[in-house]
């Protein structure tokens, strides 16, 4: 039975990293940029359900709503001031932009709240579902979480297949000089992602902390560090890759954790990932790239 | 003895026969021509025998030794030295350096010796410049020997391919398009120093080619093919009357 | 051909110019009594910076490949360098030799792991080599956070988790402890000692770099197929370049151990890698002498700001951002380029 309980909380950590992930992709498949500032995003958006939850005293949903709020804004201002004008230079001028993004966000967040860890108030407030006769007891935050895992996985899928937007995306990844020959607004299509993605993140964020309790301004960077990890894990650029991905390292953590050692759970999770990259170089649904010689 | 002996050359890719039963031979010194339609399966001949992909069968002699199956270092070691048909210089070196990288096998210290400046790095770099310096002559282009490979003018860096190739000291040079996207006063420059190099060098030369007054005018010997298969084999001017050939180019 | 080598060679000696410089500027104000002690307690930790940014430019400028594991490098070195100083304090009595052996050491031991770690991920590309090596540093941080290492009669014992587990007799003694580190190492490291290293690592990289080695290695940065079509072993160069960028973050590794009380792992996270990737970058990719400079600037700009308390990190993010946007925006580089023409026009128009 512990062994199933792990097994769940793997699958629930492993639905936020999942959420996460879906971000990272997204932005690397169509801006074709690494993220680094990503995971602070999800630090963000934990703030600011704080402040409107415990600072304020107003109803969890506005917490939630308020954190995807302000990081949709936040993901496509920083998009807009920092990273357009890169547009077209190295990709290591935009991932070194990017780390200033992160340290940018980090300390306001330092500057506002403080280094103090703060009691983060769980925005679900259900009783815990035991099964097996109470021997097994899933907490009510895994299952808001995993739900929400699906129920994104879900929309984002039939977005991208089913809208114009979508496909404007798709169209975007795959070739941008093309797409804009097309008439595609490639601008527009990559803020949009932005949106979307750091609307995911600040989802994440809330659920996060919400499972562990403490808040503060480094609290994005190890779970953003994850979530880029399962998305590589799962092939980056691919969106059932990113979920499949979040989810299997999510499992590994927890069980790494529980059955080998705490301490090296980190390091295992990305032994795994080097492993799947040297049996599968793009990830385990990355497109393979050939060199026409 | 032939300098290139390719006997039933075959490769396939997910099941398309890209060059199939592919035969060729190549005498000492002799200017070869390789042509066909788009996607004839030309370039994929000069990847086999550089080894970039491996042949599913067939044997490939060079000189008289069999280089199937050898890794892409290994056959330029063996004597066969290759142009790209979209440019591979080393876009950030100097052209002299270009052409010196070319010589990397050929006046050998270790690393420890580079490092630490120990005699035999100055013995060799001389000698290095000094070969190269000679290379670039025989192209005109030592005046731009400390330009950047990139900087300098298309037609020029296609020069700079062909002077690094040489630099390995080859038996056999592979030309991939030497002419493409050059005009026709360069076109006809380029004849001239493929004809030069084949005599200074005594060099044995294989080349691909769409530009058919470069093809007419330079190669000696033909062979035409078509998806994948040898359409037809000989003397240039009897393989462009043949009636097949004029057919595989010019539709029916 | 020969005013060409005159230029290079001219270059060589202003970039070890230089930092001969720096080191005469820094004695001299010492004399004067213009140091502080914050300054002061900077200057080991400047020389190891800038070895890490000139040996980190060798894996991404010159070899081109993006390398976010360097820290990890210089943790082995650390923990090599300390435990063998710590190790052979009766046996060799003299500080300056155990550290001069250390100093080789942390080099030989991060040089193995550059190999251990190179042979398989070399062969990966771009943004996948940049995760693996992360996540390559983040293991060796992670295992050195919970290996505990001691020495009793004349044995070394080895064991993870727990002190207990080493299992010592009385008279022996714990040398690595965990997320605790290696504690009480003798502070061995000088400013000077420092700017020999630094002085050494450009002798290596410069001259790496201007021979046939550096050549090959540019050369499969530059065009990886047409390299391996002359003739370059691409396995044996990527690696070469990759092992001997490790050996000299290994040997700053030994630097910085030797210049701290204590030897935590937790400090050679993605984080430090990634603040060297930040000088490589602003200092200019495969630009040797800039790497030097950022370097020196970056980690004397957060204390030039300390005045402005909380607000320096802020600062420095912001500054960061902004830099690089001037820096590579091809808008930014555009501008650049007009400005520069308009007054050119106008020397020009003077001069006639």
């Amino acid at each position: 039975m512990s062994f199933l309980s792990c097994f769940i909380s793997g699958i629930s950590l492993g639905s936020i990293y999942a959420i996460i992930a879906l971000g990272y992709t997204m932005v690397y498949g169509i801006a074709k940029m690494l993220n680094f500032a990503h995971g602070d995003i999800i630090m963000v958006g934990a703030f600011a359900a704080y402040t409107i939850v415990s600072t304020l005293g107003m109803p969890p949903i506005l917490g939630v709503l308020a954190a995807v709020a302000v990081c949709t804004l936040l993901g496509v201002t920083v998009e807009k001031v920092a990273y357009k004008p890169l547009r077209g230079a190295s990709s290591l001028a935009v991932l070194i932009t990017a780390i200033g993004v992160s340290y940018l966000l980090q300390n306001l967040a330092l500057l506002i709240f403080s280094a103090n860890p703060k009691k983060f108030q769980s925005v679900v407030n259900l009783p815990a579902l035991k099964l097996a006769g109470g021997e097994l007891s899933i907490s009510a935050v895994t299952i808001v979480t995993v739900l929400t895992c699906v129920v994104v996985m879900v929309c984002l899928t039939s977005f991208i297949n089913k809208t114009k937007k979508g496909q404007a995306m798709l169209a975007v990844s795959e070739d941008r000089g093309a797409a804009t020959l097309m008439g595609i607004n490639v601008n527009g299509t990559i803020a949009l992602t932005f949106a979307i993605g750091s609307a995911l993140a600040a989802v994440a964020g809330v659920l996060y902390c919400s499972a562990y309790d403490t808040l503060n301004p480094y609290i994005g960077s190890m779970p953003g560090i994850k979530a880029f990890t399962a998305a590589v894990f799962g092939g980056i650029g691919s969106i059932p890759g990113a979920f499949i991905g979040g989810i299997i390292l999510g499992i590994i953590e927890q069980l790494a954790k529980k059955y080998i050692s705490s301490q090296l759970a980190d390091a295992i999770v990305f032994a795994v990932l080097i492993i799947v990259l040297l049996v599968r170089p793009t990830g385990i649904l990355g497109k393979k790239i050939h060199e026409k010689v | 003895m032939s300098m290139l002996e390719v006997n039933r050359l075959s490769i396939a890719f997910c099941g398309l026969k890209a060059v199939d039963d592919f035969n060729i031979k190549i005498g000492k010194g002799r200017l070869y021509g390789l042509i066909g339609p788009n996607g004839a399966g030309k370039t994929t001949v000069f990847n086999l025998l550089t080894g970039v992909y491996q042949p599913d069968k067939g044997t490939i002699l060079l000189d008289g030794a069999n280089i199937t199956g050898k890794r892409t270092i290994d056959i330029c070691q063996a004597g066969i030295a290759r142009t790209f048909q979209n440019i591979r210089l080393f876009k950030d070196l100097s052209v002299l350096d270009n052409v010196k990288v070319g010589l990397h096998n050929h006046y050998k210290y270790s690393t420890i010796a580079g490092v630490f400046r120990l005699p035999g790095y100055f013995k060799a770099e001389k000698e290095m410049d000094r070969r190269a310096m000679e290379l670039l002559k025989v192209f005109d282009m030592e005046a731009f020997f400390n330009y950047k490979a990139s900087n300098l003018p298309y037609g020029q860096q296609r020069k700079l391919e062909i002077a690094r190739a040489l630099a390995t000291g080859p038996k056999l040079l592979l030309l991939d398009e030497p002419a493409a996207g050059m005009n026709p006063n360069e076109t006809a420059e380029l004849m001239e120093t493929i004809r030069f190099v084949r005599d200074t060098f005594d060099m044995t030369i294989l080349l691909i080619e769409h530009d058919m007054k470069l093809v007419s005018g330079i190669c000696e010997e033909l062979t035409v093919l078509n998806f994948g298969q040898v359409l037809c084999q000989g003397e240039t001017s009897a393989v462009l009357h043949d009636p097949e050939v004029v057919k595989a180019y010019l539709g029916e | 051909m020969d005013s060409v080598k005159r230029k290079k060679l001219v270059d060589h000696w202003i970039t070890y110019g230089v930092v001969i410089l720096g080191w005469i500027i820094v004695q001299a104000l010492g004399a004067t009594g213009h140091m502080t002690n914050q300054i002061n307690g900077l200057l080991v930790p400047i020389c190891m910076y800038v070895i890490l940014a000139v040996s980190l430019n060798l894996t991404v400028g010159i070899s081109g490949e993006l390398s976010l594991g360097h820290a990890g490098f210089m943790c082995v070195g650390a923990f090599s360098g300390s435990f063998f100083t710590k190790l052979m304090a009766e046996s060799i009595p003299s500080l300056s030799v155990r550290f001069a052996i250390a100093l080789v050491i942390g080099a030989l031991v991060a040089a193995f792991f550059g190999v251990l770690i190179g042979i398989p991920v070399l062969r990966l590309r771009g943004d996948y080599l940049a995760i693996v090596t992360l996540a390559f540093g983040e293991i060796i941080k992670n295992v050195m956070n919970v290996i505990y290492v001691g020495v009793d009669n004349g044995a070394i014992r080895i064991a993870m988790e727990k002190k207990s587990n080493l299992n010592l007799s009385e008279n022996g003694r714990v040398i690595i402890e965990g997320a605790m580190g290696i504690t009480k190492t003798p502070k061995a490291s000088t400013f000077t000692i420092g700017v020999v290293l630094v002085l050494l690592t450009l002798f290596i990289v410069l001259n790496l770099i201007h021979s046939r080695t550096g050549r090959a290695i540019m050369a499969i940065r530059d065009n990886r197929i047409a390299a391996e079509s002359v003739g370059v072993n691409i396995t044996k160069y990527k690696l070469l370049a990759f092992s001997i960028s490790a050996s000299l973050a290994g040997m700053a590794g030994v630097l910085y151990s030797h210049n701290l009380a204590s030897l935590a792992a937790e400090k050679f996270n993605y984080n430090m890698s990634i603040l060297i990737l930040v000088y490589v970058v602003l200092g200019g990719i495969g630009n040797i002498r800039g790497s030097i400079i950022s370097a020196v600037i970056l980690t004397l700009l957060p204390e030039l700001l300390r005045g402005l308390n909380n607000y320096r990190m802020l600062i420095y993010a912001i500054v960061l951002i902004i830099m690089m946007i001037l820096n590579s925006a091809p808008s930014a580089i555009a501008a650049r380029g007009r400005l520069l023409e308009r007054f050119q026009r106008k020397n020009t128009k003077e001069a006639a």
